[in-house]
């Protein structure tokens, strides 16, 4: 990434990706700070995003069926695992 | 699973591995990989990896905990695996490459508002559902990548590793999958 303060939009959503993993570096946050004071669509863009990352989070974490194998398959994985010990 | 497991002495049992924990590691699995057989086939196999593993094991990790990490490497096995099918549709560009606009969002890729917002703050199945059918109709790699990194939190470096990609490919993936999803979810579920 360039040197200059001023980023276009493209570089912009790069760096607000990377904020969602704690992974933009100081000076990247500067220059994504600045955009987004510039910038409608990567600030609707930036504030979306974290709504992104917080419902699959939380949506793919908590599975909200917790399923239970059925005990032919537990069998299964049993004789497997015992015929290996041997 | 209580917590009982976990102040034990850390040792491990395989005698009881798939009554304490087969249901756990699926569960695991399933909500990463969302296929049932495949879900099953790779807690088998974590199951006898850990056996030839326990020599290995030194006892610092709860017996839970270091089949989990066993299982976490299947996973991105599996991950790896579904990384060399091809893609369904996919978006390749999202900005202006070239001209005066260069840089810019597409005008078919600008976010709009989604006036339901605050809907989404609680949980719901129908929510879920949506979730899946977006995440299910991204190309494979992408899926991979998103879900390495925004559920399991897996190193940029390691994913990169893994899936011998530079640091700036994955953050393309990560950008084209959280673009599709975006896409998909205002179509489905946002209301613009």
């Amino acid at each position: 990434m360039s040197n200059k303060v001023l980023i276009n939009c493209k570089e912009a959503s790069t760096i607000c990706d990377k904020t969602e993993y704690k992974e933009a570096t100081k000076w990247e946050k500067i220059k994504l700070n600045i955009h987004l004071f510039l910038c409608k669509k990567c600030s609707l863009y930036s504030e979306q995003n974290v709504i992104m990352t917080k419902i699959f989070c939380t949506h793919l974490l908590n599975h909200p069926d917790h399923i239970h194998l059925p005990g032919k398959v537990k069998d299964d994985f049993k004789a497997k695992l015992k015929e290996q010990m041997n | 699973m209580t917590d009982e497991f976990d102040q034990e002495p850390n040792v491990l049992d395989p005698n009881k591995w798939i009554d304490l924990y087969a249901d756990y590691l699926f569960n695991y699995t399933i909500s990463r990989i969302d296929d049932a057989e495949q879900a099953k086939d790779i807690v088998q196999e974590t199951f006898l990896s850990a056996l030839k593993a326990m020599k290995n094991y030194r006892g610092e990790a709860s017996e839970r905990t270091w089949l989990v990490s066993i299982l976490k490497r299947k996973i991105i096995d599996q991950y790896r695996k579904m990384n060399s099918k091809k893609g369904k549709a996919e978006i390749r560009v999202s900005f202006y490459e070239t001209g005066g606009k260069k840089g810019n969002w597409l005008e078919e890729c600008v976010p709009q508002t989604w006036s339901n917002e605050a809907e989404i703050a609680f949980e719901s199945k129908e929510l879920g559902n949506a979730l899946n059918n977006c995440l299910e109709a991204l190309p494979d790699k992408y899926k991979a990548v998103f879900k390495m990194k925004t559920i399991d939190n897996v190193e940029t470096e390691e994913i990169c590793n893994e899936l011998n990609i530079t640091a700036s490919n994955l953050w393309v993936i990560i950008h084209r999958a959280r673009l599709q999803l975006r896409k998909c979810m205002e179509e489905s579920w946002f209301k613009k």
